[in-house]
């Protein structure tokens, strides 16, 4: 296990240098000029071509990038164009609330999604299984953005359960859960949808093989062939599969973020576009990027952990 | 000749069986009518929405529905339901173009890496999973804010993001395939690769890519729906479903219906993709047939 681990995270370290170097070659493509986003459109010439030097825009290719590879490795993010402040404290302040954001829509899709896929496939072609069909194709569907609009519009709006829009205090738990409620419930009932369904195919799946004909016919109860012998099996493809759909939910994070005008990496990338603070715009690609990287690591591992024949591919 | 007859006869029933099987399944069947209701409504929307979706009328702002405004009016006082008819263009657009794209490029680079293996295949296949590495959307967010968003802009912007995606599936059956008897078959007897690629592996690519491509529609739709919301969609005054979202948010409590309806509209058009997909699915997966 050890050496695939180690085999497992050496394969991670080109595809972060690529992703590195992408992300370089993305953020010098787009239009306008850095300088001229941080000073405004009235600066004089020579205010812009100073800055373009201190900001080493007038180096060459090469040099920029290996000067931005170079500090990227040493953790520095750079300045923000526009506030000055350092982008990795700016991504420090909102990191804790993205995070929070995903976990919760993650364990709330798994709370919700492994009951509900397992009372549809042993319940198959029953009321639970055409609701859980019609739920799961539903949330496949709709756009975060749109349900926290409606969810926003029921119970901030109409009902007044919960705050419309913000972050709250991450420190007061109280008020950061009621702040966190509406958007992690939006992010939680699309997960739903996507481990439903996974859990349903992936069960009946494991419910028609030969070892499940054989622990039934040995007259095992049927409760115990369910949850040990069958549930086991299917929880593999649920966790290898469980972490694309992550990727996916990181994505809609972005427009919950912004929806609920939520602090997070998501509002603080699409400010940085709209003011072309193309410093901050290619950290938060980056992070984002190094989450995904990540989330696959992780979802190897553990894949390899529960499913013993991986390791030796 | 007369092979040629019967090759055709063989195949028109092969079709034949799948619509049969196809007309059965009631989800792939709601999904593909309401799919081409979509599609007409948006061929249509010059001679189907009753006003101009571009007329405003300031004694007329935010009225709710009435007999000559059936979804009411938003904050301009533009007919929702005209501005909702005329959206349709840009989501279908953007979203089967986008898709088109991405699947010509993906599946001829996929291809091309899976059959010839080594160093291309290296090259394609990692620079695919880096750019799997970023979230559909924040690529999307990044490619748009480089490109700028109009209507060709964006269908290359997430035709970019749809490409990996293809690459990745059609590599994987790529591997499988031709190591297919009929394949190495036709190896032996001379024919050339473009031939075997085109005329023998294509083929049976094509139903897995058919499924993808209808679900993926599904996917861009929403993307563009997304980038819009965020204000890098088609700009304002074309209405599109996801820029009408973001206007309607700002009304949302004296108006919610501008949101609501918009919305209403992206999830039926996604909804009604994914339908048709997961049917087409069910009906070419021999492995699914008879459940």
């Amino acid at each position: 296990m050890i050496v695939y681990a180690i085999k497992r995270l050496l394969q991670s370290i080109p595809i972060v240098l690529i992703v590195i170097t992408l992300v370089f070659i993305i953020v010098r493509i787009l239009p306008g000029d850095p300088a001229v986003a941080a000073l405004g459109d009235y600066a004089s010439k020579e205010a812009v071509e100073a800055l373009r030097n201190r900001m080493g825009l007038n180096d060459p290719l090469w040099l920029q990038y290996f000067k931005f590879l170079g500090s990227i490795l040493r953790g520095d993010l750079g300045k923000s164009l526009i506030t000055g402040y350092p982008v990795a404290t700016q991504v420090a302040q909102v990191l804790p609330y993205t995070i929070q954001l995903t976990l919760s829509g993650i364990f709330l899709g798994y709370l919700f999604g492994i009951p509900l896929g397992i009372a549809a496939s042993v319940h198959r072609n029953k009321f639970i299984d055409y609701f859980n069909r019609v739920f799961s194709l539903v949330g496949l569907s709709i756009p975060a953005f749109y349900l926290g609009v409606l969810l926003m519009l029921v119970f901030a709006i109409k009902l007044r359960l919960f705050p419309v829009v913000g972050g709250g205090d991450i420190t007061n738990l109280r008020e950061n859960l009621r702040y966190l409620f509406l958007p992690a419930l939006t992010l939680g009932l699309i997960m739903t949808a996507y481990i439903t369904r996974m859990t349903r195919s992936s069960l009946l799946n494991v419910l028609r093989q030969d070892y499940i004909r054989t622990a039934r016919s040995k007259g095992l109860v049927e409760r115990l062939v369910l949850y040990k012998h069958a549930l086991r099996n299917a929880l593999i493809p649920i966790i290898a599969l469980g972490g694309l759909y992550i990727i996916v939910l990181i994505g809609s994070s972005v427009m919950v973020e912004i929806v609920f005008s939520r602090p997070g990496l998501g509002k603080l990338m699409v400010g940085a576009i709209k003011q072309r603070d193309y410093t901050t715009l290619q950290s938060v690609m980056l992070i984002y990027a190094l989450i995904v990287v990540v989330v696959n690591l992780i979802t190897d591992l553990i894949y390899g952990l529960i499913d013993p024949r991986i390791k030796y591919h | 000749m007369r092979q040629q007859d019967e090759l055709i006869t063989a195949e028109t029933s092969q079709t034949m069986r799948l619509w049969i099987t196809f007309r059965k399944n009631k989800t792939a069947m709601a999904g593909g009518v309401i799919a081409i209701i979509i599609i007409l409504i948006a061929l249509f929307a010059k001679w189907l929405a009753p006003y101009d979706p571009l007329i405003q009328n300031p004694y007329n702002r935010l009225t709710g529905s009435s007999s000559e405004h059936i979804l009411g009016t938003d904050d301009f006082g533009r007919d929702v339901l005209s501005r909702i008819i005329w959206g349709s263009r840009v989501s279908l657009v953007i979203g089967i173009s986008s898709v088109l794209l991405g699947m010509v490029a993906g599946t001829t680079l996929g291809m091309i890496a899976g059959y010839f293996r080594g160093k291309i295949e290296t090259v394609i296949m990692r620079t695919v999973d880096v750019l799997m590495c970023f979230p559909d959307l924040i690529l999307a967010i990044a490619v748009t804010a480089s490109l700028g968003s109009n209507l060709i802009n964006l269908i290359i912007t997430i035709g970019i993001v749809m490409t990996p995606r293809f690459a990745r599936l059609s590599h994987g059956s790529m591997l499988s395939l031709k190591e297919n008897e009929f394949v190495i078959a036709a190896q032996a007897l001379g024919a050339k690769t473009p031939r075997i690629i085109i005329r023998h592996i294509f083929p049976n690519l094509f139903g897995e890519l058919l499924v993808a491509g209808t679900l993926w529609v599904g996917v861009a739709i929403r993307l563009e729906a997304n980038l819009a919301f965020i204000g890098l969609g088609v700009q304002p005054p074309t209405p599109t479903w996801g820029n009408m979202i973001r206007e309607g948010i700002n009304v949302l409590i004296n108006a919610p219906w501008v949101s609501i309806f918009s919305g209403l509209s992206i999830l039926i058009t996604i909804l009604s993709f994914n339908m048709l997909g997961d049917g087409i699915r069910d009906i070419t997966d021999p492995r699914l047939r008879g459940e």
